[in-house]
């Protein structure tokens, strides 16, 4: 058996065990699925009142996107909190007396944490539309639009793969990502236009990977306003491939980091 | 024979703190060996390192031949380990769990689970194959994981603290278990904090503290180690400690002592009952009533004490205190 193979087959026993956890402890779902509601409401009906876009045009459409990306990279956190639980129950220590593939556990954490998002991005999607959200583009634009959404949130898994295992306690790995995850999600073109931001902000903003998916994400669903032009940054031009290249470069940076880092993980 | 596990000189620091400072065992195929120590005294991390989830920092181990740094891979497919703390998950039913290592062995799905049904079999939990674990009592959560641990029938078993939290009864029942196992003839190193369970399993044992085997050989040769038997006496009366002792003067096997606060008076001898009887009558004779008496032969408690006592007597102070920080980070 090729090394590939090995892992991706031993990746998938690993993935089937969490995912049969998602099933037997479907509180977790149901909670990682409320917020995602909660925060469509709050911004549709809360901020959405008061919040009047540039040139006009409907400000729930334009949440959406932002909304969407905010919530796939949230719950990428349970990647990390899972490897954490993991880790302290002594189930990696297990793993690794095992002859599997070095990436296998890794493989199977993010892929399993893969269909919670698609869970998460479907319970949404239904969420939106009763809001009054629509995809104003074709099938496959808006089909591309999700694949961009959930690949990226799958490169976060992997850095939150790297987080759980450095940290080590579920509950720091929580309280840890919920900070980078807000100062990312929010210090972005996610609920506002990046170009009312104050000059520091607003070059953050503007190279943010989570502004340019979200960019990428609000073109493909037909989501921004009329008469609408991206900021005069590279990655706002280019949303889709800007995008894509994030998520190159973090896969490229963080799973063999993670599984460096897995090879050395013990318990105690 | 041949030597299942070897280890040489095997090194370990976490940080300032040294786990491991020169270890050195070896335990011959199809016997089991019992790594007996106090907490923190580098037991767990000698099966980390022999399980490849630790690298030694010097020094080489093997098993059955494969070093457990360069051969890694090839080593984790001949060994089975069950934890301090059970490693299942609480989330799979019984049956999923043994079915998921055996998957992870690539026995494929139908021999996985074949083996998953035989293990329940084994263990006594084919009544709770189909339970999720989290209601699982500790004692059954660590069979199951002692099943996990043989799934693909390892040549050399580790098994680190089977039974510590477990209630008398688990306690048994997994003895029991263990027991069934050695008698199938595997090889199997054993950690334990009770020298019963030791005494109970284990063929020979090597005593473990501050980093190091410090004593090595059977049950009976270790007791030996630290002096022979004993006749302990509880007097009626206090003041006839000091007649009592002239009396027994005549059994004695070496030095006398007395306990005036207990009544007690601790005899060692060498004649085992024939001492016990004459000890007695001579002490009926001079009019000396007895309350408790018991004729001891030394157990592994008194060993381990001895043994470990002694160590420190000789280790300067500043090594002890690193040993004892070791002791908080390994537990």
């Amino acid at each position: 058996m090729t090394t590939l193979t090995a892992a991706l087959g031993d990746g998938a026993v690993i993935t089937r065990r969490n995912v049969i956890k998602i099933k037997r402890v479907p509180d977790l779902l149901i909670i990682g699925m409320l917020s995602p509601i909660m925060f469509v409401l709050l911004f549709a009906y809360v901020f959405g009142s008061a919040v009047v876009l540039p040139g006009g045009g409907d400000y729930r459409e334009f949440l959406m996107a932002g909304i969407f990306t905010q919530t796939v990279v949230l719950s990428t956190t349970i990647t990390g909190v899972g490897l954490a639980e993991d880790m302290q129950k002594g189930i990696i220590d297990r793993f690794r007396t095992l002859p599997i593939s070095r990436s296998a556990v890794l493989v199977g954490r993010t892929t399993s944490d893969l269909v919670n998002n698609l869970l998460v991005v479907a319970t949404m999607s239904l969420a939106g539309l009763v809001v009054g959200w629509r995809v104003n583009t074709s099938v496959g634009e808006a089909l591309l639009g999700f694949a961009l959404l959930l690949a990226f949130a799958y490169a976060v898994s992997w850095i939150m793969a790297v987080v759980g295992l450095a940290v080590r306690s579920p509950e720091v790995v929580n309280n840890a990502s919920f900070v980078v995850v807000f100062a990312l999600t929010f210090v972005a073109n996610t609920f506002v236009p990046s170009e009312g931001l104050p000059g520091p902000l607003r070059v953050f903003a503007q190279w943010n990977p989570v502004s340019a998916v979200t960019e990428a994400v609000r073109q493909l669903f037909g989501n921004n306003p009329p008469g609408y032009v991206a900021p005069d940054v590279w990655p706002l031009q280019n949303p889709i491939a800007a995008s894509l290249g994030w998520i190159v470069v973090i896969l490229l940076v963080f799973v063999p980091l993670s599984v460096q880092q897995y090879q050395k993980a013990t318990s105690r | 024979m041949s030597d299942a596990i070897q280890v040489e000189n095997v090194v370990k620091r976490f940080g300032a703190v040294t786990a491991l400072d020169g270890v050195n065992l070896s335990v011959p195929a199809g016997t089991v060996m019992g790594l007996l120590g106090p907490n923190g005294a580098g037991k767990t991390t000698t099966v980390r390192v022999l399980t490849t989830l630790l690298e030694p920092d010097s020094g080489r181990a093997t098993v059955h031949g494969l070093d457990v740094v360069r051969d890694a891979p090839a080593l984790r497919r001949r060994i089975g380990v069950s934890g301090q703390y059970a490693a299942v998950d609480e989330y799979l039913t019984a049956f999923e769990n043994l079915e998921l290592v055996g998957r992870l062995y690539r026995l494929g799905r139908r021999r996985a689970r074949a083996r998953a049904t035989e293990l329940l079999e084994q263990f006594g939990l084919e009544d709770a194959a189909t339970r999720v674990v989290k209601g699982f009592s500790g004692g059954m959560r660590r069979r199951l994981d002692l099943a996990g641990a043989l799934v693909a029938r390892p040549e050399v078993l580790f098994l680190d603290e089977p039974t510590t939290g477990l209630d008398p009864r688990s306690r048994i029942a997994m003895w029991e278990a263990i027991s069934e196992l050695v008698a199938s003839g595997s090889t199997l190193l054993l950690t334990t904090q009770y020298l019963e369970e030791a005494d109970r399993l284990a063929d020979r044992i090597a005593v473990v503290d501050h980093g190091r085997v410090i004593a090595e050989g059977t049950a009976d040769e270790l007791k030996d180690q630290v002096g022979g038997e004993r006749i302990e006496l509880t007097l009626e009366r206090a003041d006839q400690l000091s007649l009592a002792r002239t009396t027994l003067g005549g059994v004695a096997h070496g030095e006398i002592s007395v306990s005036a606060e207990q009544r007690r008076i601790v005899v060692p001898v060498s004649t085992g009952s024939h001492a016990l009887m004459r000890g007695l009558r001579d002490l009926d004779e001079a009019g000396v009533p007895v309350i408790d008496v018991v004729l001891r032969r030394p157990t592994l408690d008194d060993v381990f004490l001895a043994l470990t006592e002694r160590q420190q007597d000789d280790t300067d102070p500043g090594v002890l205190e690193h040993a004892g920080r070791g002791a908080e980070i390994a537990t």
